[in-house]
């Protein structure tokens, strides 16, 4: 089985749809949307809408913590995310919210568990930027495998039978291979927002028979996104941070 | 876990003999019904009490070998996972290792410099496709009937794109005492020129009979090489050349900046001794005064400190080679074609150039070597392609001169870029001319044939 992993879509439509057009020549089996189809983005009506359908497909699909706070009114974010989810709020009608708030915090299927943020307390939405924060997810839960998003930058954590933790920065295109019986943790790199310095979609793709991950980069229309977000009266900084990568 | 015995099958592997017990893993031959030729099984040692290292490293072959190609590594079969019994299958190289050579020391200058190319091209190869060995000495290296090195356990390697499972794991250094470079020794273990290190150990030992460093037991018998220089190479053979000593000291520099770029440059050096640049290296009679010594020792100015961070790429030290054409004056193709050359030397400080420069021979006829007037033809050449050159400015040791003698210029141009493995060829192209017509256009023939970049450069008429 191959399975094409999403994360933070942040309701950009130009970056969900060269994605999806990309894993259809791959030969996927499954999608799995780590969470965050909303918030930030101009699209979050027609990104819910595509998800719905994509669920009712068979995909997996996360809450993360843009999703829930615009299900329900909750505090904790930065301005430009706070701004954004009261635009969103408005953006979608009852229903989608109401989808969005009732989707799952994690999902387990075989040695693998899904969740968009650190693994040891999902409703804290805490980041896993370093080896000790991938070691507490790791730790937190008997998956061989955890695949979460919400840091918006590719990273790959190993934990090895001595409890010790190997971090790598995935190369794009090139296949790593996570191995029993280390146990592994994969941030996937974000769809709609990416942070790392690239401005292309990230995905990836995990191949259970090989054991292989691999990091996808799918360049799409960063200026129409970026415009979007500008004419939907959105702050600045979230239009100018796409065309940046950053 | 399954205890192997002879005759037993594994995955349909049939289990032969047990051909070698090492300290991290033991090798069978097997045989596969869907392959012809004899094949290897690799099994790790994973006893209790055993070197944890030696399941890290074989996971870690487990990742590299498969991703590796070519001639100068064995094929990879097949693998299986700790779930069971780990193992990995190979292509079996028929010979032997380089070990016996030790036994029988010192070793010839030429075949010592045959050798040291020939691995040298491997170790350009395999850092072509992101691996540095880090463990490279004569038991892991094998020559094939058809004369190619084959480098073998990957077990210490490390993959630039794939993540580093040793270094996590072990604080020790891990490598092979005589030949472990000092920045290895340090804990590094990204840099391509470590491998040119560890060569540069070997090849001193083959000439010498004496390993550089010893063979030291404790991480501060390893650490000396940092600050300790070994006995030059000419003052335990004074038969060894100039040439061969100045390639021996550049590898073993503590500096890996002041070894040679890449693996490709030192196997140029080691086909082309009468093209090495000499230094001080080349003359050096004993090991550096006590007053120095003492200083990379304590002195913090003077102490080595190597960079981790230090991003190596094979690309930007290239071979470059220009084919030169002395004997049509073309005063504006000849600008057109330095400035071209100008630029690429530019952007990679790395790189060096080989001016090459066709003698035509007769097809019957044998040619006198003199011209009309009794001078040397293939001396002349030289000079003419020196003086073509020299308002590139180059330094001697970024710059070689090659006169061929050969039938077919592009042939000739065709072998020369493969046997030594330039990157990219940059040539003039003849003018339209009734020689071209007749002739047919050299430049047109390699750019389809060249297994390098070719530019094809002309004057704007």
């Amino acid at each position: 089985m191959r399975i094409a992993l999403l994360a933070d879509i942040h309701a950009n439509r130009e970056a969900f749809e060269a994605c999806l057009d990309d894993i259809a020549r791959r030969d996927v089996d499954r999608l799995v949307l780590l969470g965050d189809l909303v918030g930030y983005g101009a699209d979050p009506a027609w990104v819910v809408a595509k998800a719905r359908a994509l669920l009712s497909q068979g995909a997996v699909i996360l809450r993360g913590n843009h999703d829930e706070a615009t299900a329900f009114a909750r505090g904790g974010m930065t301005a430009d995310a706070a701004a954004a989810i009261a635009w969103t709020r408005h953006a979608v009608s009852a229903e989608d919210a109401a989808f969005l708030g009732a989707l799952p915090m994690e999902v387990e299927e075989d040695d693998r568990l899904y969740v968009h943020a650190d693994a040891s307390a999902p409703d804290r939405w805490i980041y896993v930027r370093d080896a000790d924060d991938a070691r507490r997810s790791l730790e937190a839960c008997t998956a061989r495998l955890i695949f979460c998003g919400h840091v918006h930058a590719p990273a790959l954590y190993g934990l090895t039978a001595t409890a010790k933790l190997v971090p790598f920065k995935p190369v794009t295109g090139v296949s790593v291979p996570l191995p029993r019986p280390r146990r592994w943790l994969a941030v996937c790199g974000a769809v709609g927002q990416p942070r790392d310095g690239d401005p292309a979609a990230a995905w990836h793709l995990f191949d259970v028979i090989s054991g292989e991950i691999t990091l996808h980069r799918v360049p799409y229309d960063v200026a129409t996104a970026s415009d979007k977000v500008r004419q939907a009266g959105l702050p600045e900084s979230l239009a100018t941070r796409l065309l940046r990568g950053r | 876990m399954i205890r192997l015995v002879e005759g037993e099958v594994l995955d349909g592997f049939t289990i032969g003999r047990l051909l070698h017990v090492g300290g991290m893993a033991a090798l069978w031959q097997v045989t596969h019904p869907d392959h012809d030729s004899d094949l290897l099984m690799k099994v790790p040692r994973l006893a209790e009490g055993e070197d944890p290292a030696a399941i890290v490293s074989f996971e870690m072959e487990q990742m590299i070998l498969p991703r590796l190609g070519g001639p100068h590594v064995p094929r990879f079969i097949a693998s299986g996972g700790f779930d069971r019994q780990p193992y990995l299958v190979m292509e079996r190289i028929p010979g032997r290792s380089l070990l016996p050579l030790i036994d029988d020391l010192p070793r010839p200058i030429e075949e010592v410099a045959d050798i040291g190319a020939r691995v040298a091209e491997a170790l350009d190869a395999l850092h072509r496709q992101h691996v540095v060995h880090l463990d490279v000495k004569p038991s892991n290296i094998l020559m094939r009937d058809s004369g190619e090195a084959v480098l073998v356990d990957f077990g210490l390697s490390r993959h630039a794109q794939l993540p580093d499972l040793m270094e996590e794991e072990f604080r020790l250094p891990y490598g092979t005492a005589p030949y472990m470079a000092p920045e290895q020794v340090m804990g590094i273990r990204s840099d391509p020129r470590s491998d040119l290190f560890a060569l540069g150990a070997m090849l001193y030992f083959l000439v010498t009979g004496t390993r550089p460093f010893g063979d030291p037991q404790r991480l501060k018998g390893l650490q000396r090489r940092l600050w300790r220089d070994p006995v030059p190479p000419r003052a335990r053979r004074a038969e060894c050349p100039e040439w061969m000593q100045e390639i021996i000291l550049r590898c073993l520099e503590v500096r890996p900046e002041r070894r040679h770029p890449t693996a490709a440059q030192l196997a140029f050096d080691l086909r082309h001794p009468d093209q090495v640049a000499l230094t001080a290296r080349a003359t050096k009679r004993r090991q550096d005064g006590w007053a120095a010594t003492l200083r990379r020792r304590f002195h913090p100015d003077h102490r080595v400190r190597f960079d981790r961070a230090v991003a190596v790429m094979v690309e930007d030290a290239p071979i470059l080679a220009v084919a030169v054409d002395v004997t049509e004056q073309d005063e504006a193709l000849s600008a057109t074609l330095r400035g071209t050359l100008e630029k690429l030397l530019a952007t990679m400080p790395g790189a060096r150039l080989a001016c090459l420069n066709v003698l035509r021979q007769n097809r019957i006829a044998l040619d006198s070597t003199l011209d009309d007037f009794g001078r040397n033809k293939h001396v002349q050449r030289l000079v003419e392609l020196k003086h073509w050159a020299a308002p590139l400015g180059l330094p001697e040791g970024r710059i070689t001169f090659h006169v061929l003698e050969a039938v077919n210029p592009a042939h000739a141009l065709l072998d020369y870029v493969r046997m030594n493995g330039v990157d990219h060829l940059v040539m003039g192209a003849r003018a339209v001319s009734l020689k071209r017509k007749l002739l047919g256009s050299v430049s047109a023939e390699l750019a389809a044939e060249a297994p390098c970049s070719v530019t094809v450069v002309r004057a704007r008429s």
